[in-house]
Protein backbone atom coordinates (compact mmCIF):
# COMPACT_ATOMS: atom_id res chain seq x y z
CA UNK A 1 0.00 0.00 0.00
CA UNK A 2 1.22 3.51 -0.62
CA UNK A 3 -0.10 6.97 0.15
CA UNK A 4 -0.79 9.85 -2.25
CA UNK A 5 -0.27 13.53 -1.54
CA UNK A 6 -3.87 14.08 -0.48
CA UNK A 7 -3.51 11.30 2.09
CA UNK A 8 -0.29 12.86 3.41
CA UNK A 9 -2.17 16.13 3.94
CA UNK A 10 -5.06 14.32 5.59
CA UNK A 11 -2.75 12.44 7.99
CA UNK A 12 -0.91 15.66 8.79
CA UNK A 13 -4.17 17.31 9.73
CA UNK A 14 -5.25 14.32 11.84
CA UNK A 15 -1.89 14.51 13.61
CA UNK A 16 -2.24 18.29 13.97
CA UNK A 17 1.12 18.92 12.31
CA UNK A 18 1.30 21.66 9.67
CA UNK A 19 3.00 20.38 6.52
CA UNK A 20 4.08 22.85 3.86
CA UNK A 21 3.49 22.33 0.12
CA UNK A 22 7.23 21.89 -0.44
CA UNK A 23 7.59 19.38 2.40
CA UNK A 24 4.65 17.14 1.48
CA UNK A 25 6.27 15.22 -1.42
CA UNK A 26 9.34 14.39 0.71
CA UNK A 27 7.14 13.15 3.51
CA UNK A 28 5.15 11.12 1.00
CA UNK A 29 8.34 9.40 -0.18
CA UNK A 30 9.55 8.67 3.34
CA UNK A 31 6.19 7.36 4.48
CA UNK A 32 5.96 5.14 1.41
CA UNK A 33 9.46 3.84 2.04
CA UNK A 34 8.43 2.82 5.56
CA UNK A 35 5.13 1.35 4.34
CA UNK A 36 6.94 -0.77 1.76
CA UNK A 37 9.33 -1.92 4.51
CA UNK A 38 6.39 -3.21 6.58
CA UNK A 39 4.62 -4.67 3.53
CA UNK A 40 6.11 -8.15 4.10
CA UNK A 41 3.89 -8.53 7.16
CA UNK A 42 0.95 -9.14 4.83
CA UNK A 43 2.46 -12.52 3.97
CA UNK A 44 2.45 -13.74 7.58
CA UNK A 45 -0.29 -16.20 8.48
CA UNK A 46 -2.08 -14.70 11.48
CA UNK A 47 -5.23 -16.82 11.21
CA UNK A 48 -6.56 -17.53 14.69
CA UNK A 49 -3.77 -15.60 16.46
CA UNK A 50 -4.84 -13.32 19.30
CA UNK A 51 -3.46 -9.78 19.12
CA UNK A 52 -1.13 -8.99 22.00
CA UNK A 53 -2.66 -6.79 24.66
CA UNK A 54 -0.17 -7.32 27.50
CA UNK A 55 3.35 -8.51 26.90
CA UNK A 56 3.46 -10.43 30.18
CA UNK A 57 0.50 -12.08 31.85
CA UNK A 58 -0.51 -9.67 34.56
CA UNK A 59 -3.81 -8.77 36.13
CA UNK A 60 -4.75 -5.12 35.82
CA UNK A 61 -4.16 -3.54 39.21
CA UNK A 62 -6.95 -1.44 40.61
CA UNK A 63 -7.06 1.09 43.38
CA UNK A 64 -9.88 2.65 45.33
CA UNK A 65 -11.55 5.43 43.37
CA UNK A 66 -10.53 8.24 45.67
CA UNK A 67 -8.78 11.57 45.27
CA UNK A 68 -5.02 11.04 45.73
CA UNK A 69 -3.78 14.56 45.16
CA UNK A 70 -5.00 18.03 44.33
CA UNK A 71 -4.69 21.67 45.37
CA UNK A 72 -1.54 22.00 43.29
CA UNK A 73 -2.79 24.55 40.77
CA UNK A 74 0.52 26.41 40.80
CA UNK A 75 2.45 23.25 40.01
CA UNK A 76 0.05 22.25 37.24
CA UNK A 77 0.32 25.68 35.64
CA UNK A 78 4.02 26.21 36.32
CA UNK A 79 5.10 25.38 32.76
CA UNK A 80 2.11 26.77 30.87
CA UNK A 81 3.04 29.16 28.04
CA UNK A 82 -0.02 31.29 28.94
CA UNK A 83 -2.03 31.26 32.19
CA UNK A 84 -4.46 33.55 33.96
CA UNK A 85 -6.32 33.33 37.29
CA UNK A 86 -5.50 29.66 37.74
CA UNK A 87 -6.43 28.65 34.16
CA UNK A 88 -4.65 27.72 30.95
CA UNK A 89 -5.26 30.33 28.30
CA UNK A 90 -6.11 29.34 24.71
CA UNK A 91 -7.41 31.27 21.70
CA UNK A 92 -11.18 31.73 21.60
CA UNK A 93 -12.77 28.37 20.71
CA UNK A 94 -16.50 29.21 20.63
CA UNK A 95 -17.72 32.14 18.54
CA UNK B 1 45.34 11.31 44.45
CA UNK B 2 44.97 9.03 41.45
CA UNK B 3 42.27 9.86 38.92
CA UNK B 4 39.04 8.86 40.62
CA UNK B 5 37.13 8.90 37.33
CA UNK B 6 38.99 5.72 36.31
CA UNK B 7 37.35 3.69 39.07
CA UNK B 8 34.42 1.42 38.37
CA UNK B 9 31.23 2.13 40.30
CA UNK B 10 31.89 -0.86 42.58
CA UNK B 11 35.48 0.30 43.24
CA UNK B 12 34.29 3.83 44.01
CA UNK B 13 31.65 2.49 46.39
CA UNK B 14 34.23 0.35 48.18
CA UNK B 15 36.72 3.24 48.29
CA UNK B 16 34.10 5.50 49.83
CA UNK B 17 33.18 3.00 52.49
CA UNK B 18 36.88 2.40 53.29
CA UNK B 19 37.23 6.25 53.55
CA UNK B 20 40.00 6.33 50.94
CA UNK B 21 38.39 9.49 49.56
CA UNK B 22 35.25 11.49 50.25
CA UNK B 23 32.07 11.67 48.19
CA UNK B 24 32.78 15.38 47.64
CA UNK B 25 36.25 14.55 46.24
CA UNK B 26 34.81 11.84 44.03
CA UNK B 27 32.05 14.09 42.70
CA UNK B 28 34.44 17.00 42.15
CA UNK B 29 36.65 14.77 39.96
CA UNK B 30 33.68 14.03 37.73
CA UNK B 31 32.44 17.63 37.72
CA UNK B 32 35.90 18.71 36.50
CA UNK B 33 35.96 16.00 33.83
CA UNK B 34 32.48 17.00 32.62
CA UNK B 35 33.51 20.65 32.43
CA UNK B 36 36.38 19.70 30.10
CA UNK B 37 34.23 17.56 27.82
CA UNK B 38 31.87 20.10 26.24
CA UNK B 39 33.01 19.13 22.76
CA UNK B 40 31.35 15.72 23.18
CA UNK B 41 27.96 17.41 23.75
CA UNK B 42 27.02 14.66 26.17
CA UNK B 43 25.40 16.70 28.96
CA UNK B 44 22.45 18.94 28.05
CA UNK B 45 22.32 20.34 31.58
CA UNK B 46 25.10 20.15 34.16
CA UNK B 47 24.11 20.23 37.83
CA UNK B 48 27.43 20.49 39.71
CA UNK B 49 25.93 22.36 42.69
CA UNK B 50 23.31 19.67 43.11
CA UNK B 51 25.92 16.89 42.91
CA UNK B 52 28.12 18.60 45.50
CA UNK B 53 25.23 19.24 47.89
CA UNK B 54 24.17 15.61 47.59
CA UNK B 55 27.80 14.46 48.02
CA UNK B 56 28.16 16.52 51.17
CA UNK B 57 25.06 14.88 52.61
CA UNK B 58 26.49 11.50 51.54
CA UNK B 59 29.72 12.14 53.39
CA UNK B 60 27.70 12.91 56.51
CA UNK B 61 25.69 9.70 56.17
CA UNK B 62 28.87 7.68 55.58
CA UNK B 63 30.37 9.22 58.74
CA UNK B 64 27.27 8.25 60.70
CA UNK B 65 27.39 4.71 59.30
CA UNK B 66 24.11 5.21 57.45
CA UNK B 67 25.34 4.85 53.88
CA UNK B 68 22.88 3.66 51.24
CA UNK B 69 23.83 1.16 48.52
CA UNK B 70 24.79 3.99 46.10
CA UNK B 71 25.99 6.52 48.66
CA UNK B 72 27.96 9.35 47.02
CA UNK B 73 28.03 7.71 43.57
CA UNK B 74 27.84 10.34 40.77
CA UNK B 75 25.43 9.44 37.96
CA UNK B 76 24.17 10.99 34.74
CA UNK B 77 20.46 10.97 33.94
CA UNK B 78 19.07 10.55 30.44
CA UNK B 79 17.06 13.68 29.70
CA UNK B 80 13.92 11.58 29.28
CA UNK B 81 13.54 11.22 33.06
CA UNK B 82 11.64 14.00 34.80
CA UNK B 83 13.85 15.57 37.46
CA UNK B 84 12.18 17.98 39.84
CA UNK B 85 13.40 21.53 39.32
CA UNK B 86 15.88 20.54 36.59
CA UNK B 87 15.04 21.10 32.91
CA UNK B 88 13.78 17.98 31.15
CA UNK B 89 13.45 18.18 27.36
CA UNK B 90 13.52 14.69 25.78
CA UNK B 91 16.02 16.50 23.51
CA UNK B 92 13.07 18.21 21.81
CA UNK B 93 12.47 21.87 21.00
CA UNK B 94 8.84 21.36 22.04
CA UNK B 95 9.90 20.77 25.68
CA UNK B 96 12.72 23.30 25.81
CA UNK B 97 12.60 25.07 29.17
CA UNK B 98 10.24 22.52 30.75
CA UNK B 99 10.91 22.29 34.49
CA UNK B 100 9.21 19.23 36.02
CA UNK B 101 7.36 19.74 39.29
CA UNK B 102 7.88 16.09 40.19
CA UNK B 103 10.59 13.42 40.13
CA UNK B 104 10.52 10.18 38.12
CA UNK B 105 10.25 7.10 40.31
CA UNK B 106 13.47 5.54 39.02
CA UNK B 107 15.60 8.62 39.74
CA UNK B 108 13.87 9.06 43.11
CA UNK B 109 14.92 5.47 43.92
CA UNK B 110 18.54 6.32 43.01
CA UNK B 111 18.60 9.43 45.23
CA UNK B 112 16.94 7.42 48.04
CA UNK B 113 19.91 5.03 47.85
CA UNK B 114 22.44 7.89 48.07
CA UNK B 115 23.42 8.50 44.42
CA UNK B 116 24.23 12.03 43.22
CA UNK B 117 23.25 13.75 39.97
CA UNK B 118 25.84 15.29 37.65
CA UNK B 119 23.32 16.41 35.04
CA UNK B 120 21.00 15.49 32.21
CA UNK B 121 22.27 13.50 29.26
CA UNK B 122 21.71 13.95 25.54
CA UNK B 123 19.54 11.52 23.53
CA UNK B 124 17.68 11.21 20.26
CA UNK B 125 14.59 13.42 20.25
CA UNK B 126 11.87 11.62 22.24
CA UNK B 127 14.20 8.58 22.16
CA UNK B 128 13.49 8.13 18.44
CA UNK B 129 16.75 7.32 16.76
CA UNK B 130 19.78 5.03 16.75
CA UNK B 131 22.62 7.53 16.58
CA UNK B 132 21.73 10.49 18.82
CA UNK B 133 21.64 12.60 15.65
CA UNK B 134 17.95 13.51 15.99
CA UNK B 135 18.58 15.52 19.19
CA UNK B 136 17.40 19.14 18.85
CA UNK B 137 20.53 20.10 20.79
CA UNK B 138 22.93 18.48 18.34
CA UNK B 139 24.42 14.98 18.37
CA UNK B 140 26.34 13.54 21.30
CA UNK B 141 29.79 12.40 20.14
CA UNK B 142 31.36 9.08 21.04
CA UNK B 143 34.71 9.15 22.84
CA UNK B 144 35.73 6.34 20.45
CA UNK B 145 37.50 7.00 17.15
CA UNK B 146 38.35 4.72 14.27
CA UNK B 147 41.85 3.37 14.17
CA UNK B 148 43.36 1.74 11.08
CA UNK B 149 45.57 -1.36 11.05
CA UNK B 150 48.52 1.06 10.78
CA UNK B 151 47.53 2.57 14.13
CA UNK B 152 46.49 5.85 12.54
CA UNK B 153 43.51 7.45 14.33
CA UNK B 154 40.81 9.00 12.16
CA UNK B 155 39.31 12.28 13.35
CA UNK B 156 35.88 11.44 11.89
CA UNK B 157 33.30 11.93 14.61
CA UNK B 158 31.68 8.65 15.59
CA UNK B 159 28.09 8.30 16.84
CA UNK B 160 27.58 6.79 20.30
CA UNK B 161 24.39 5.08 19.11
CA UNK B 162 20.93 5.88 20.33
CA UNK B 163 18.66 6.73 21.66
CA UNK B 164 20.62 6.67 24.96
CA UNK B 165 23.70 8.05 23.17
CA UNK B 166 24.55 10.63 25.83
CA UNK B 167 24.29 8.00 28.56
CA UNK B 168 26.60 5.56 26.78
CA UNK B 169 29.11 8.23 25.71
CA UNK B 170 29.22 9.71 29.23
CA UNK B 171 29.94 6.31 30.77
CA UNK B 172 32.60 5.47 28.15
CA UNK B 173 34.25 8.90 28.48
CA UNK B 174 34.35 8.59 32.30
CA UNK B 175 31.96 11.50 32.75
CA UNK B 176 29.88 9.58 35.33
CA UNK B 177 30.11 6.21 37.05
CA UNK B 178 26.84 5.04 35.53
CA UNK B 179 23.82 6.46 33.79
CA UNK B 180 20.11 5.91 33.52
CA UNK B 181 18.86 5.02 30.06
CA UNK B 182 15.68 3.74 28.42
CA UNK B 183 15.06 1.09 25.78
CA UNK B 184 12.06 0.88 23.44
CA UNK B 185 13.67 -1.00 20.53
CA UNK B 186 17.34 -1.20 21.53
CA UNK B 187 18.05 2.25 22.96
CA UNK B 188 20.07 0.95 25.92
CA UNK B 189 21.74 -2.00 24.26
CA UNK B 190 22.80 -0.57 20.89
CA UNK B 191 24.60 2.46 22.40
CA UNK B 192 26.21 0.21 25.02
CA UNK B 193 27.51 -2.00 22.19
CA UNK B 194 28.76 1.05 20.24
CA UNK B 195 30.71 2.44 23.20
CA UNK B 196 32.19 -0.65 24.84
CA UNK B 197 29.96 -0.33 27.89
CA UNK B 198 27.44 -2.65 29.55
CA UNK B 199 23.69 -2.04 29.39
CA UNK B 200 20.64 -3.97 30.47
CA UNK B 201 17.04 -3.58 29.44
CA UNK B 202 15.20 -5.39 32.21
CA UNK B 203 11.95 -7.30 31.81
CA UNK B 204 8.97 -5.11 30.97
CA UNK B 205 7.48 -4.05 34.31
CA UNK B 206 10.68 -4.41 36.36
CA UNK B 207 11.19 -0.62 36.57
CA UNK B 208 8.52 2.00 36.94
CA UNK B 209 7.85 4.16 33.90
CA UNK B 210 6.38 6.97 36.03
CA UNK B 211 8.02 10.27 35.18
CA UNK B 212 9.76 8.98 32.07
CA UNK B 213 8.65 10.81 28.93
CA UNK B 214 6.53 8.21 27.14
CA UNK B 215 7.45 7.01 23.64
CA UNK B 216 5.77 3.60 23.12
CA UNK B 217 4.29 2.58 26.44
CA UNK B 218 4.02 -1.17 25.80
CA UNK B 219 7.73 -1.32 24.86
CA UNK B 220 9.46 1.37 26.97
CA UNK B 221 11.60 0.17 29.85
CA UNK B 222 14.20 1.87 32.04
CA UNK B 223 17.63 0.42 32.72
CA UNK B 224 21.25 1.35 33.47
CA UNK B 225 24.40 1.72 31.39
CA UNK B 226 27.71 1.32 33.25
CA UNK B 227 31.26 0.14 32.69
CA UNK B 228 31.00 -3.40 34.02
CA UNK B 229 28.41 -6.11 34.49
CA UNK B 230 28.76 -5.72 38.25
CA UNK B 231 28.12 -1.97 38.05
CA UNK B 232 24.92 -2.43 36.03
CA UNK B 233 23.75 -5.08 38.53
CA UNK B 234 24.30 -2.64 41.41
CA UNK B 235 22.38 0.12 39.62
CA UNK B 236 19.46 -2.05 38.51
CA UNK B 237 18.80 -3.18 42.06
CA UNK B 238 18.24 0.44 43.08
CA UNK B 239 16.27 1.42 39.96
CA UNK B 240 13.85 -1.53 39.96
CA UNK B 241 10.80 -2.07 42.09
CA UNK B 242 7.06 -1.80 42.29
CA UNK B 243 5.42 1.60 41.95
CA UNK B 244 1.71 2.23 42.48
CA UNK B 245 2.02 5.12 40.01
CA UNK B 246 2.70 2.69 37.12
CA UNK B 247 0.08 -0.05 36.82
CA UNK B 248 2.41 -2.11 34.59
CA UNK B 249 5.18 -2.16 37.20
CA UNK B 250 5.45 -5.56 38.79
CA UNK B 251 4.89 -6.16 42.46
CA UNK B 252 7.68 -8.68 43.01
CA UNK B 253 10.73 -8.47 45.27
CA UNK B 254 13.92 -7.05 43.71
CA UNK B 255 16.81 -9.50 44.06
CA UNK B 256 20.29 -8.37 45.09
CA UNK B 257 21.53 -8.66 41.51
CA UNK B 258 25.17 -8.19 42.47
CA UNK B 259 25.12 -11.60 44.16
CA UNK B 260 24.61 -13.29 40.79
CA UNK B 261 27.71 -11.61 39.30
CA UNK B 262 30.33 -14.33 39.31
CA UNK B 263 27.83 -17.15 39.94
CA UNK B 264 28.56 -20.38 38.08
CA UNK B 265 27.03 -20.80 34.64
CA UNK B 266 27.82 -24.50 34.51
CA UNK B 267 25.04 -26.45 32.82
CA UNK B 268 23.13 -23.34 31.69
CA UNK B 269 21.57 -23.97 28.31
CA UNK B 270 22.35 -21.21 25.81
CA UNK B 271 20.20 -20.96 22.70
CA UNK B 272 21.78 -19.82 19.43
CA UNK B 273 18.95 -18.71 17.13
CA UNK B 274 19.72 -19.60 13.55
CA UNK B 275 17.46 -16.83 12.21
CA UNK B 276 19.85 -14.21 13.61
CA UNK B 277 22.49 -15.35 11.13
CA UNK B 278 21.12 -12.86 8.60
CA UNK B 279 21.99 -12.89 4.92
CA UNK B 280 24.88 -10.52 4.56
CA UNK B 281 25.84 -10.63 8.26
CA UNK B 282 29.37 -9.22 8.37
CA UNK B 283 32.16 -11.75 8.87
CA UNK B 284 33.44 -9.70 11.78
CA UNK B 285 30.10 -9.88 13.62
CA UNK B 286 29.72 -13.58 12.86
CA UNK B 287 33.22 -14.24 14.24
CA UNK B 288 32.45 -12.26 17.41
CA UNK B 289 29.31 -14.34 17.91
CA UNK B 290 31.30 -17.56 17.48
CA UNK B 291 33.82 -16.39 20.07
CA UNK B 292 30.98 -15.64 22.48
CA UNK B 293 29.74 -19.20 22.04
CA UNK B 294 33.24 -20.54 22.80
CA UNK B 295 33.58 -18.38 25.92
CA UNK B 296 30.29 -19.59 27.36
CA UNK B 297 31.10 -23.18 26.44
CA UNK B 298 34.45 -22.86 28.22
CA UNK B 299 32.62 -21.53 31.29
CA UNK B 300 30.57 -24.73 31.37
CA UNK B 301 27.41 -23.73 29.52
CA UNK B 302 25.68 -26.05 27.09
CA UNK B 303 25.14 -24.62 23.60
CA UNK B 304 22.02 -25.49 21.63
CA UNK B 305 20.88 -24.30 18.22
CA UNK B 306 17.31 -22.99 18.38
CA UNK B 307 14.77 -21.55 15.98
CA UNK B 308 12.86 -18.28 16.45
CA UNK B 309 11.02 -18.38 13.12
CA UNK B 310 9.23 -15.02 13.35
CA UNK B 311 12.41 -13.02 14.01
CA UNK B 312 12.46 -11.34 10.62
CA UNK B 313 9.01 -9.86 11.14
CA UNK B 314 9.92 -8.17 14.42
CA UNK B 315 11.45 -5.01 12.96
CA UNK B 316 8.63 -4.22 10.50
CA UNK B 317 6.02 -4.99 13.18
CA UNK B 318 7.90 -2.72 15.59
CA UNK B 319 7.73 0.12 13.05
CA UNK B 320 3.95 -0.13 13.21
CA UNK B 321 3.45 -0.65 16.94
CA UNK B 322 5.99 1.93 18.18
CA UNK B 323 4.89 4.83 15.93
CA UNK B 324 1.23 4.03 16.67
CA UNK B 325 1.79 4.32 20.40
CA UNK B 326 4.03 7.35 19.91
CA UNK B 327 1.41 9.19 17.88
CA UNK B 328 -0.98 8.75 20.79
CA UNK B 329 1.54 9.58 23.54
CA UNK B 330 2.83 12.68 21.78
CA UNK B 331 -0.67 14.11 21.31
CA UNK B 332 -0.18 15.80 24.68
CA UNK B 333 2.31 18.31 23.22
CA UNK B 334 -0.26 20.87 22.15
CA UNK B 335 1.28 24.22 23.09
CA UNK B 336 -1.26 24.70 25.87
CA UNK B 337 -0.07 23.06 29.06
CA UNK B 338 3.71 23.19 28.75
CA UNK B 339 6.51 23.72 26.30
CA UNK B 340 6.63 25.62 23.05
CA UNK B 341 3.64 27.59 21.75
CA UNK B 342 3.21 29.15 18.32
CA UNK B 343 0.06 31.20 18.02
CA UNK B 344 -2.10 31.28 14.91
CA UNK B 345 -5.56 32.44 13.95
CA UNK B 346 -7.39 29.82 16.03
CA UNK B 347 -6.82 26.82 18.28
CA UNK B 348 -6.24 24.33 15.44
CA UNK B 349 -3.70 26.69 13.95
CA UNK B 350 -2.01 26.89 17.35
CA UNK B 351 -1.77 23.10 17.56
CA UNK B 352 -0.53 22.62 14.01
CA UNK B 353 2.05 25.40 14.05
CA UNK B 354 3.35 24.47 17.50
CA UNK B 355 3.78 20.81 16.59
CA UNK B 356 5.30 21.54 13.17
CA UNK B 357 7.94 23.76 14.72
CA UNK B 358 8.40 21.88 18.01
CA UNK B 359 8.96 18.37 16.68
CA UNK B 360 12.00 17.41 14.59
CA UNK B 361 11.88 15.57 11.30
CA UNK B 362 12.10 12.00 12.59
CA UNK B 363 9.49 12.60 15.30
CA UNK B 364 7.07 14.19 12.83
CA UNK B 365 7.57 11.25 10.48
CA UNK B 366 6.83 8.70 13.19
CA UNK B 367 3.76 10.55 14.43
CA UNK B 368 2.47 10.62 10.85
CA UNK B 369 3.09 6.88 10.34
CA UNK B 370 1.43 6.13 13.66
CA UNK B 371 -1.54 8.32 12.84
CA UNK B 372 -1.93 6.58 9.48
CA UNK B 373 -1.79 3.00 10.80
CA UNK B 374 -4.36 3.84 13.47
CA UNK B 375 -6.69 5.74 11.14
CA UNK B 376 -10.12 4.47 10.13
CA UNK B 377 -9.88 1.73 7.52
CA UNK B 378 -6.23 0.89 8.18
CA UNK B 379 -6.27 -0.16 11.84
CA UNK B 380 -6.92 -3.86 11.13
CA UNK B 381 -4.52 -4.08 8.20
CA UNK B 382 -1.61 -2.56 10.10
CA UNK B 383 -1.92 -2.19 13.85
CA UNK B 384 -4.04 -5.24 14.64
CA UNK B 385 -1.95 -7.43 12.33
CA UNK B 386 1.29 -6.17 13.93
CA UNK B 387 -0.05 -7.00 17.41
CA UNK B 388 -0.88 -10.53 16.21
CA UNK B 389 2.63 -10.91 14.86
CA UNK B 390 3.90 -9.72 18.22
CA UNK B 391 2.05 -12.66 19.81
CA UNK B 392 3.86 -14.99 17.39
CA UNK B 393 7.26 -13.46 18.20
CA UNK B 394 6.63 -13.89 21.91
CA UNK B 395 5.50 -17.48 21.34
CA UNK B 396 8.82 -18.32 19.62
CA UNK B 397 10.67 -17.30 22.79
CA UNK B 398 8.18 -19.08 25.07
CA UNK B 399 8.71 -22.34 23.18
CA UNK B 400 12.51 -22.06 23.39
CA UNK B 401 12.36 -21.41 27.12
CA UNK B 402 9.87 -24.24 27.67
CA UNK B 403 12.31 -26.57 25.91
CA UNK B 404 14.89 -25.79 28.59
CA UNK B 405 16.83 -22.85 27.17
CA UNK B 406 18.05 -20.54 29.98
CA UNK B 407 19.27 -17.66 27.83
CA UNK B 408 19.92 -16.76 24.21
CA UNK B 409 23.17 -15.37 22.79
CA UNK B 410 23.15 -13.06 19.75
CA UNK B 411 25.19 -10.18 18.36
CA UNK B 412 24.05 -6.80 19.70
CA UNK B 413 24.24 -4.86 16.44
CA UNK B 414 24.81 -5.67 12.76
CA UNK B 415 27.86 -3.36 12.60
CA UNK B 416 30.17 -1.25 14.76
CA UNK B 417 29.38 2.44 15.27
CA UNK B 418 29.37 4.66 12.20
CA UNK B 419 30.36 8.27 11.61
CA UNK B 420 28.01 11.26 11.90
CA UNK B 421 25.84 11.65 8.81
CA UNK B 422 26.82 8.27 7.41
CA UNK B 423 23.45 6.54 7.74
CA UNK B 424 19.78 7.19 7.20
CA UNK B 425 19.92 10.55 5.44
CA UNK B 426 18.43 9.23 2.19
CA UNK B 427 16.19 6.50 3.57
CA UNK B 428 14.96 6.34 7.19
CA UNK B 429 14.76 2.54 6.99
CA UNK B 430 18.57 2.32 6.75
CA UNK B 431 18.83 3.68 10.30
CA UNK B 432 16.03 1.41 11.54
CA UNK B 433 18.05 -1.69 10.58
CA UNK B 434 20.40 -0.99 13.50
CA UNK B 435 17.78 -2.45 15.82
CA UNK B 436 17.37 -5.75 14.01
CA UNK B 437 18.86 -7.84 16.86
CA UNK B 438 17.47 -5.86 19.79
CA UNK B 439 13.89 -5.09 18.84
CA UNK B 440 12.56 -8.65 19.24
CA UNK B 441 13.36 -8.41 22.95
CA UNK B 442 11.09 -5.37 23.42
CA UNK B 443 8.33 -6.95 21.34
CA UNK B 444 8.40 -9.95 23.73
CA UNK B 445 8.97 -7.91 26.93
CA UNK B 446 12.12 -9.89 27.81
CA UNK B 447 15.30 -8.81 29.58
CA UNK B 448 18.39 -8.22 27.41
CA UNK B 449 21.98 -7.51 28.47
CA UNK B 450 24.77 -6.23 26.21
CA UNK B 451 28.44 -6.80 27.09
CA UNK B 452 31.54 -5.77 25.12
CA UNK B 453 33.07 -8.66 23.17
CA UNK B 454 36.03 -7.04 21.44
CA UNK B 455 37.03 -4.48 18.83
CA UNK B 456 36.19 -4.25 15.14
CA UNK B 457 38.88 -4.12 12.45
CA UNK B 458 38.70 -0.32 12.65
CA UNK B 459 39.17 -0.25 16.41
CA UNK B 460 35.57 0.30 17.51
CA UNK B 461 33.77 -1.75 20.19
CA UNK B 462 31.47 -4.66 19.37
CA UNK B 463 28.91 -6.10 21.75
CA UNK B 464 27.19 -9.40 22.44
CA UNK B 465 23.59 -9.65 23.59
CA UNK B 466 22.15 -12.11 26.10
CA UNK B 467 18.36 -12.50 26.15
CA UNK B 468 16.77 -14.01 29.25
CA UNK B 469 13.54 -15.44 30.56
CA UNK B 470 11.09 -12.92 32.04
CA UNK B 471 12.35 -11.63 35.42
CA UNK B 472 15.49 -13.77 35.29
CA UNK B 473 17.94 -10.88 35.04
CA UNK B 474 20.16 -12.74 37.50
CA UNK B 475 20.98 -15.40 34.89
CA UNK B 476 21.99 -12.63 32.50
CA UNK B 477 24.33 -11.04 35.04
CA UNK B 478 26.00 -14.41 35.70
CA UNK B 479 26.44 -15.12 31.98
CA UNK B 480 27.45 -11.53 31.26
CA UNK B 481 30.17 -11.73 33.86
CA UNK B 482 31.46 -14.96 32.27
CA UNK B 483 31.74 -13.15 28.91
CA UNK B 484 33.31 -10.08 30.51
CA UNK B 485 36.00 -12.26 32.11
CA UNK B 486 36.70 -14.20 28.92
CA UNK B 487 36.57 -11.36 26.37
CA UNK B 488 39.68 -9.34 25.51
CA UNK B 489 39.89 -6.20 27.66
CA UNK B 490 39.19 -3.32 25.33
CA UNK B 491 39.92 -0.46 27.74
CA UNK B 492 38.36 2.97 27.31
CA UNK B 493 39.61 5.75 25.03
CA UNK B 494 41.95 8.40 26.42
CA UNK B 495 40.55 11.91 26.74
CA UNK B 496 41.43 13.44 23.34
CA UNK B 497 38.48 15.80 23.81
CA UNK B 498 39.65 17.48 27.01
Amino acid sequence: MSVDLATVRRIAHLARIRVSEEEAPYLQNEINSILSFVEELNAVDVEGVEPMTSVLPMAMKKRADVVTDGNIVDKVLANAPAREDGFFVVPKVIE
Amino acid sequence: MSDLTRLTLAEARDGLSARKFSAVELNQSFIDAVARANSLNVYLVETPEKALAQAKASDERIARGEAGPLEGIPLGVKDLYATEGVQTTAASHILEGFIPQYESTVTANLWRDGATMLGKLNLDEFAMGSSNETSYFGPAISPWRRQGADGKVSDAKIVPGGSSGGSAAAVAARLCLGATATDTGGSIRQPAAFTGTVGIKPTYGRCSRFGIVAFASSLDQAGPIARTVRDTAILLRSMAGHDPKDTTSVDAPVPDYEKSVGASVKGKVIGIPKEYRLDGLSAEIAALWDRGVEWLKAAGAEIREISLPHTRHALPAYYIVAPAEASSNLARYDGVRYGLRKTGKDIVDLYELTRAEGFGKEVRRRIMIGTYVLSAGYYDAYYLRAQKIRTLIKRDFDLAYQAGVDAILTPATPSPAFALGEKGSADPVEMYLNDVFTVTVNMAGLPGLVVPGGLSSDGLPLGLQLIGRPFEEETLFALGQAIEEAAPKIGLPEAWWA
